[in-house]
């Protein structure tokens, strides 16, 4: 942790992403320390790499993918902001909630926010459907070469099956949602931050 | 009437008759004075009082905030496993298992984990300080500390006084005194032709020196279960945090070093060492050869009259919360292992060296102008290799007790991870497991690669 990290964020900027994001002002500053220690090349934003550089999300088997989720469309670099806005979909649902927009107007952290952070994963192409293609290509990060390509062929030919009720062999959102509905996602897309 | 020279003459003349009088000769037997435990029970007395007041001048201004010291995340009251995971996550999905188990939903466990780990992650933490929980009066260690109180800020500053213009001029002369102790000494030793009265010899030069350079960082150590003191014959592994350590372990007892010939004034040391008594010095194409290493090491403890061998088996330094991997090469030679625990109190000084951070002598410069080096050590039972065990079984083994008896945290993670990627077999682990559940596979793993 960086020894004097906290002292680069101003009171003005911890406020707007308090307000933004809803965490607390020791939240911010504590995962501030942690976005400087990952920074390496100390220029205020992270890369890739930077990410890469954690052992344990080296070995995940969706690394790229959640990193990825990190970077805007077509950049390289992501800055506090970003990395905050990013982890803001994992702060736990509470009830006294009044802060503002995802993308769909509710606070980042809302049930359909995290489900569609969760489907973005699956959407590389952000065209808000998942293709048999994108789904092949998540199931193949996950299970590696222990699965023929038929084998995990039919299986994506059968998810896609039970959750498609429009009949274009696709996933959307609301498919998505729809499938989804009885997981309890407030609780398995969350982290429980210490206060 | 005295000139300007005389007086300088006459302060120096003092200056080095209460060094000697006062630190060298109690140091060359082994006697304390009393001064550092006075030195150690005022600065705790000190930083208590420090911590009382920032805590009380933080209630009385409730919008600075507090300092959390646990981390970012609530721990887990009882790990659970990929299985157990996705297991609840399908649970309330409807199952279809005619084509194998998957459910869209067993993304959320890796994203989950994913991003736990970007937040806060069990092998990056170790290769940088650890925080405190408190202030410990240091500039270095102000980590969000914002101006409290007067008082505060000026013991601070005598802080800053005493350490930089007190401690440090003194600190320094001691292990210049010490080193130039240990190259002449162990030289002239080297004169000798072998014998008890040269190995005796030897052992008064080494242990002297260390004890020197020892109160040259006004290190207060600790020795616990000294029964279990390595022996002749014996390899001593310890976990390792700085190469203080070495002063840490030899100002109770002779070992042989292990180590890389260097040049500059490191490799002067190593080779006037090696005249007085056998140190294993390998040079750096030998090193890559671990044959000829492990080869070297058998003949070392096959006799019973040289040193007991100290090891690091960590290979790096670590931040001494953890113990990382250790390397199977240490335990795969046969003979006798003492393991040894080594545990820093963080609040007199940090004495974590972040080789990527700081260079050598930055690091001997911080040590000296620390507060003080107070550690505890541990001597563990010797442990040999048992029927049917194999090295890394012995190593891990090894590992837990030094870990358990130190109150570090037992980790598998290789601390070479520093600087070098992590290995893709790991992840194919993972997706072994993960694809053992989709298909029902007869492999299940039992471990998760490094958990």
């Amino acid at each position: 942790m960086g020894s004097r990290a906290s002292s680069l964020l101003r009171e003005e900027d911890i406020e707007e992403i308090k307000k933004e994001t809803g965490f607390s002002h020791s939240q911010i500053t504590r995962l501030y320390s942690r976005f400087h220690s990952l920074d390496k090349g100390e220029n205020g934003a992270l890369s890739r790499e930077d990410f890469q550089r954690i052992p344990e999300l080296a070995i995940n088997p969706l690394g790229d993918r959640i990193i990825n989720a990190f970077f805007p469309e077509g950049e390289d670099q992501v800055n506090f902001r970003g990395f905050m806005r990013t982890l803001a979909h994992f702060r736990p649902v509470e009830d006294n909630e009044k802060n503002k927009d995802g993308a769909t107007g509710e606070p980042l952290n809302s049930r359909t926010n995290k489900l569609l952070f969760a489907f973005r994963l699956y959407d590389l192409d952000r065209d808000d459907k998942i293709s048999r293609d994108e789904l092949l290509q998540v199931l193949r990060m996950m299970v590696g070469v222990n699965i023929s390509d038929e084998q995990l062929g039919s299986i994506a030919d059968r998810t896609i099956q039970e959750a498609d009720t429009n009949g274009d062999m696709c996933i959307s959102f609301n498919e998505f949602t729809k499938v989804l509905e009885k997981v309890d996602v407030e609780q398995k897309m969350s982290i429980r931050f210490l206060h | 009437m005295l000139g300007g020279w005389d007086i300088a003459f006459l302060l120096l003349q003092l200056w080095v008759s209460i060094v000697a009088g006062l630190i060298l000769l109690p140091a060359m037997f082994g006697v304390s004075l009393g001064f550092t435990d006075i030195y150690i029970k005022g600065l705790l007395k000190t930083l208590e009082w420090a911590t009382l007041r920032i805590q009380r001048g933080q209630k009385e201004k409730p919008n600075v905030p507090q300092q959390l010291a646990n981390g970012i995340i609530e721990k887990e009251d009882s790990p659970t496993s990929m299985e157990e995971e996705i297991g609840e996550l399908r649970r309330s999905h409807p199952k279809n298992l005619a084509e194998g188990n998957f459910t869209l939903c067993d993304a959320f466990y890796f994203c989950k984990k994913g991003i736990e780990n970007i937040v806060e992650d069990q092998v990056t933490q170790r290769f940088s300080s650890e925080e405190l929980a408190s202030w410990n009066l240091l500039t270095r260690t102000n980590n969000n500390f914002r101006y409290i109180s007067v008082r505060l800020t000026i013991i601070w500053g005598l802080g800053v006084f005493i350490r930089y213009c007190v401690l440090l001029p003194l600190r320094i002369t001691l292990a210049v005194i010490g080193l130039s102790w240990l190259v002449t000494g162990t030289t002239l030793v080297g004169l000798l032709p072998g014998c008890r009265m040269k190995n005796w010899l030897s052992d008064l030069v080494h242990i002297t020196c260390y004890r020197i350079c020892a109160r040259g960082l006004s290190a207060t150590i600790h020795y616990h279960n000294k029964e279990n003191r390595p022996k002749k014959g014996g390899i001593c592994v310890a976990n390792h945090t700085s190469p203080i350590d070495i002063v840490i372990l030899a100002n109770d007892g002779c070992y042989a070093m292990v180590g890389q010939i260097h040049g500059g004034l490191m490799g002067v040391i190593q080779r006037s060492m090696v005249r007085s008594c056998p140190h294993v010095w390998f040079e750096r194409s030998e090193m890559k050869d671990r044959h000829a290493v492990a080869k070297r090491l058998q003949d070392h403890i096959a006799d019973k009259t040289k040193l007991p061998i100290l090891i690091f088996p960590e290979g790096t330094c670590i931040n001494n919360t953890s113990v990382m991997m250790f390397k199977k090469g240490s335990f795969e030679i046969g003979g006798t292992i003492y393991p040894v625990a080594i545990k820093y109190d963080p609040r007199f000084g940090d004495a974590f060296w972040n080789s990527a951070k700081y260079n050598m002598v930055s690091y001997i410069l911080r040590m000296m102008t620390s507060w003080a080096i107070v550690c505890n050590v541990w001597y563990l039972p010797p442990m040999t290799l048992q029927d049917g065990e194999d090295a890394v079984h012995f190593a891990n083994r090894v590992k837990s007790a030094i870990a358990n008896q130190g109150g570090l945290v037992d980790l598998s993670w290789d601390g070479g991870l520093k600087r070098e990627k992590v290995k893709e077999s790991f992840k194919e682990e993972q997706q072994k497991m993960y694809s053992s559940m989709i298909v029902g596979l007869d492999c299940h793993e039992t471990s998760v690669g490094p958990a």
